[in-house]
């Protein structure tokens, strides 16, 4: 197979999702059952086309394939000089790898969502939204240029938006959706910033370019900080996709979609989209960016991991796992171990992927075990109301379970293999630079992973129903919702990636995914590749070692809890009721920004009224005072006020004639005839004044007069530009004739 | 004098202005289509002025009838909707209609 | 003064005064009226410019269906038999002092423009056959997506004309 027919059959991989997206949209509802089968379909061949892809990238072709073309060429535009901007699509190995992983799990959520979503709405607009989301994924994954990455990134915002609030009668399913993408605007104009500030250095957007400039010493604005900068800003768009650190808030919200989507966002779409672009252009970060990086990885995976504990709803627990195991993705990127971080992604998208699956199929069972009882009050997503599920449930319960023990770590499943690869990365980072608490933290993260995610699996099918009477209308999934739980949880076992199943590091993932040369300076580069490697192999039992048992320490305890009743959750939350509420309250982040921005934008109000009332007009009236009192004293005799107006006439005539004369220059040219006249004419008006008001009037009427005309001014021209926004067509005509005819003043 | 370039241009720009015109000053709709007709129109002539003065050759008689063809498109879908609104609203008032405008 | 300049000066008066008509009169029926003779004169100026193809197109579409189409539109919006067929008009004083500007600076340009004069068109017969060689060759892209436009807009147009019917779900 050519290079040429494997771009073009990327290209078609790329292009069938929006097909399906067009054809949903304005036929979906003409076609018969609104055309799933259409999109499932669509899906399932692009998922056929991008293994062939991959496996064509990792077996035959050893270099990167780019396809790069000039999209637009503005010619010599001025100041910028040459300006061109090419567009193009990059197949390497991340990128072939990560098409699969995107069509797989897009694939098999549509095939889920048939179920899942049956009887639904705005069915077909849904699978039409499915179909987009794929595309702008997939427009991240293949781009080779920051360009049409950011375009793919702000596609991907706008179709979690729509799929967020897909049902947007309910209230807080359309909050969800405004908060995602506004949150996501936050980390996105760091991003931006980021593009630009590369720009303006390498005049490209394209990735071997910049990376291959780079590399030759050419660094953003000739300096080793703003390299480090470009690279934590263009990290903040990650930083929001990716629900890392301050930006988590929005994940948890976006339960509020329906349950597949969920999952697409978790697990291959929107999420993922940060971790690759850190994998992207990891090449470019500098040991201060990848540390910045590391931490917030960690903090992410600490933060996220506690809440997880003490949260009851069972989505609620997959997202706040989700964001930690991202950070514990973008902290293995972080540290250096860069295959690991990829690795954790690809195999956390299969496992992750199936545990939302999972409990869409549990909800979906509740949901209608709860329907046929009319209790419209029960939640059905409270793992506090359910239990027991094993019996009626056998293969989501069988499903369910292998992907815990994969995101728990136990040996013998995908999730050991990168999470022990990410653990060792950590060791050896802190080996090598010192920063011990990212490994700390590491393992601390990856005990509580286990224990609430087993503390999930006791909760939701272990032990007894808590209602008899709903449990007998509980029943199994339909096939199309089953069948993709299957698929996942084969794909969650170690066989799929590598041979040995306590060491990736023999598999083909591994050889296929090899950590990019840095292109940054020496002075400011991380650990090379050779000497991290060591490390890392180093380092690769005692983690293993080590996340054994705090796996296994975190399941023991779990079952202690939950299963065997020997320690009461209950009488430890109340113990430490302050510590579960800050967990239950998610550490009180929303109410924080809350606080910080809603509340800060106002008290900021608040300080500029109190700034224009009490400094504005304080140095204004206190000057008037001030110089009242050093000229006169404090006495207030009319003959004095006649006399301060005579200190000001003087003063101001001086003042007023040379600005009279500066106008007139200004005007007239060398005009001095005309200058004086308008000099003498000022002065005069000036003398007649002070003489009529006094120096009170002065300041009442000038002083008082320029800063209050500042207020009217603005607000003269807020009442007049109200006014021109008329809404009518014909006024909008008439600014842009308008407009029209100022251009051929300027150019004439 | 001889009628060169010019004159025809001059003419446009009279017959451009009087559709400015029209489509700024009428309230009613089907005014303002008369009044892009013009518009149109007064493009056109420049057109194929230019055509024959300009060096353009066929290319601005051709474009010409693209024109035409569009103005022609423009003109039925622009009465369709004048007439939808018409159903609506009973008035052609192009001020008139503001429901959508908060 | 030649035959051609005084063609061109009598096109020139018919299109420009009925376009006034058009534009100042107060009853849209003179105003569709009129607009028969703008489209006339100005397809009498693209037969002065050796564009005997426009010309004829200009007749048998702006006056043989656009303008049948505005008088359509007329009829079925205005009250014909009441005193209602007049147009009301708004903004007229900005609206002159701008639209003066405008033709002042446009006849300007024109005028002052050192135009290069290349007199192509002149020495062609018969304008119809080079234009469909064209559209069959070099503008074989803009002819068919114009095509293609025009359908969709009459498809669009009685679409959205016809009266409304309860959406069937």
């Amino acid at each position: 197979m050519s290079q040429d027919l494997l771009i073009r059959t990327a290209i078609a991989v790329l292009i069938l999702p929006l097909l399906s997206f067009l054809a949903l949209i304005f036929f979906g509802k003409r076609l018969s059952r609104g055309g799933d089968w259409l999109g499932t379909s669509i899906l399932f061949v692009c998922l056929a086309l991008s293994a062939v892809v991959m496996v064509q990238k990792l077996t035959v072709i050893e270099q990167a394939i780019v396809l790069s073309f000039r999209w637009i060429d503005f010619g010599a535009v001025p100041v910028l000089g040459s300006l061109q901007v090419y567009l193009g699509i990059t197949i390497d190995n991340l990128s072939a790898i990560m098409l699969v992983v995107v069509c797989l799990v897009s694939s098999l959520v549509h095939l889920f969502s048939i179920g899942y979503m049956k009887g639904d709405i705005r069915y077909s607009r849904y699978f039409a939204y499915l179909g987009v989301f794929t595309f702008s994924m997939l427009v991240i994954v293949l781009t080779n240029n920051f360009f049409t990455m950011y375009v793919g990134w702000e596609l991907v915002g706008l179709s979690s938006y729509l799929l967020i609030g897909h049902w947007y009668e309910k209230k807080s399913a359309a909050d969800a959706s405004k908060k995602a993408f506004v949150v996501n605007r936050v980390g996105d104009i760091g991003m931006f910033t980021g593009i630009m500030i590369l720009y303006a250095t390498f005049r490209t957007f394209g990735f071997a370019e910049i990376f291959g400039s780079m590399a030759a010493g050419q660094i953003p604005l000739g300096s080793e900080a703003w390299l480090t900068a470009a690279g934590i800003l263009i990290f903040c768009g990650a930083i929001g996709k990716s629900a890392q650190f301050p930006l988590h808030v929005w994940l948890p919200d976006a339960m509020e979609g329906p349950t597949p989507v969920s999952a697409l966002i978790h697990a291959a779409t929107m999420v993922a989209a940060g971790v690759y672009l850190v994998a992207r252009t990891f090449p470019m970060m500098t040991a201060d960016a990848l540390v910045v990086i590391a931490y917030i990885g960690a903090i992410t995976a600490f933060i996220s991991a506690t809440i997880a504990i003490a949260q009851n709803d069972i989505k609620k627990v997959l997202a706040y796992s989700t964001i930690s195991q991202l950070g514990y993705m973008i902290m293995g990127l972080g540290v250096g171990a860069y295959t690991a971080g990829f690795f954790h992604l690809v195999t956390h998208a299969m496992f992750k992927a199936g545990l939302f699956l999972g409990s869409g199929s549990v909800i979906h069972a509740m949901h209608h075990a709860l329907h046929h009882q009319h209790d419209h009050t029960t939640d059905p997503q409270d793992i506090r109301n359910m239990g027991g599920l094993r019996g009626k449930m056998p293969i989501t319960f069988l499903a369910f379970l292998v992907y815990t023990l994969a995101i728990s770590g136990v040996p013998f499943t995908s999730g050991f293999l990168s999470k022990d690869s990410i653990l060792a990365g950590t060791l050896a980072f802190g080996d090598l630079t010192g920063h011990w608490l990212i490994p700390i933290v590491g393992f601390f993260v990856a005990g509580l992973t286990a224990f609430y995610m087993f503390r999930l699996v006791i909760l939701t099918f272990f032990g007894e129903h808590v209602e008899h009477h709903r449990y007998e209308h509980i029943h199994e999934s339909p096939k199309v919702m089953t069948i993709p739980l299957i698929v996942f949880a084969i794909l969650s076992f170690f066989i799929f990636y590598s041979f040995n199943p306590i060491d990736a590091s023999e598999g083909w993932f591994t050889h296929a995914i090899e950590r990019p040369v840095s292109v940054v300076p020496a002075s400011v580069q991380a650990a090379t590749n050779e000497v991290f490697e060591a490390a890392h192999h180093h380092a690769h039992m005692p983690a293993m070692v080590l996340s054994l048992l705090v796996a296994g320490t975190g399941i023991l305890l779990a079952f202690a809890t939950y299963q065997w009743k020997k320690i009461s959750a209950d009488a430890w939350a109340a113990r430490f009721s302050g510590v579960y509420n800050f967990l239950l309250n998610k550490w009180y982040f929303d109410e924080l920004y809350d606080a910080v921005v809603i509340g800060g934008t106002l008290a900021f109000t608040r300080f500029l009224r109190w700034f224009d009332n009490t400094i504005v007009d304080g140095i204004v009236n206190g000057t008037a005072s001030w110089t009242k009192a050093v000229v006169f004293g404090y006495s207030d005799h009319a003959k004095e006020k006649r006399l301060s107006a005579a200190a000001f006439l003087f003063v101001g005539t001086i003042v007023s004639l040379l600005v009279a004369y500066w106008i007139g220059q200004w005007f007239w040219g060398r005009g001095e005839v005309t200058s004086a006249i308008v000099m003498a004419l000022v002065s005069f008006a000036l003398t007649l004044y002070f003489f009529w008001s006094g120096a009170g009037g002065f300041d009442r009427n000038v002083v008082d007069g320029l800063v209050n005309g500042v207020g009217y001014f603005s607000s003269f021209f807020g009442i007049l530009f109200q006014k021109l926004q008329t809404g009518r067509v014909q006024t909008y005509i008439a600014f842009v004739i308008f407009g029209v005819m100022v251009l051929f003043y300027m150019f004439r | 004098m001889n009628i060169t370039l010019t004159h025809f241009l001059i003419i446009s720009a009279i017959l451009f202005s009087l559709g400015i015109y029209g489509v700024i000053t009428r309230r009613n709709a089907i005014m303002v289509l008369m009044g892009i007709e013009l518009i149109l129109n007064a493009a056109n002539i420049n057109f194929v002025a230019f055509a024959r003065y300009g060096g353009m050759h066929m290319d601005g008689q051709a474009i010409a009838v693209f024109v035409i063809v569009l103005a022609a498109a423009e003109a039925a879908i622009a009465l369709a909707i004048v007439l939808n609104i018409y159903q609506r609203f009973n008035t052609v008032n192009v001020d008139e209609v503001s429901s959508l405008k908060e | 003064m030649n035959f051609y300049d005084t063609l061109f000066y009598f096109f020139a008066i018919i299109t420009l005064v009925s376009a006034g008509i058009v534009v100042f009169s107060r009853n849209i029926i003179y105003s569709a009226f009129s607009l028969l003779f703008t489209f006339f004169g100005v397809a009498g100026i693209y037969v002065l410019l050796n564009a005997d193809f426009i010309a004829v197109s200009q007749l048998l579409i702006y006056v043989g269906g656009i303008l049948v189409l505005l008088l359509f539109g007329v009829m079925l919006t205005n009250k014909v038999v009441n005193v209602e067929m007049k147009t009301g008009t708004l903004q007229t004083f900005p609206a002159s002092i701008l639209v003066a500007v405008t033709a002042g600076a446009l006849c300007a340009v024109f005028y002052v423009t050192d135009w290069k004069i290349v007199s192509s068109v002149a020495d062609v017969p018969n304008t119809a056959n080079i234009l469909g060689e064209m559209f069959m060759t070099t503008y074989i892209l803009p002819f068919e997506v114009i095509s293609i436009v025009l359908l969709v807009a009459l498809v669009g147009a009685a679409l959205i004309a016809r009266k409304e019917t309860p959406i069937k779900n």
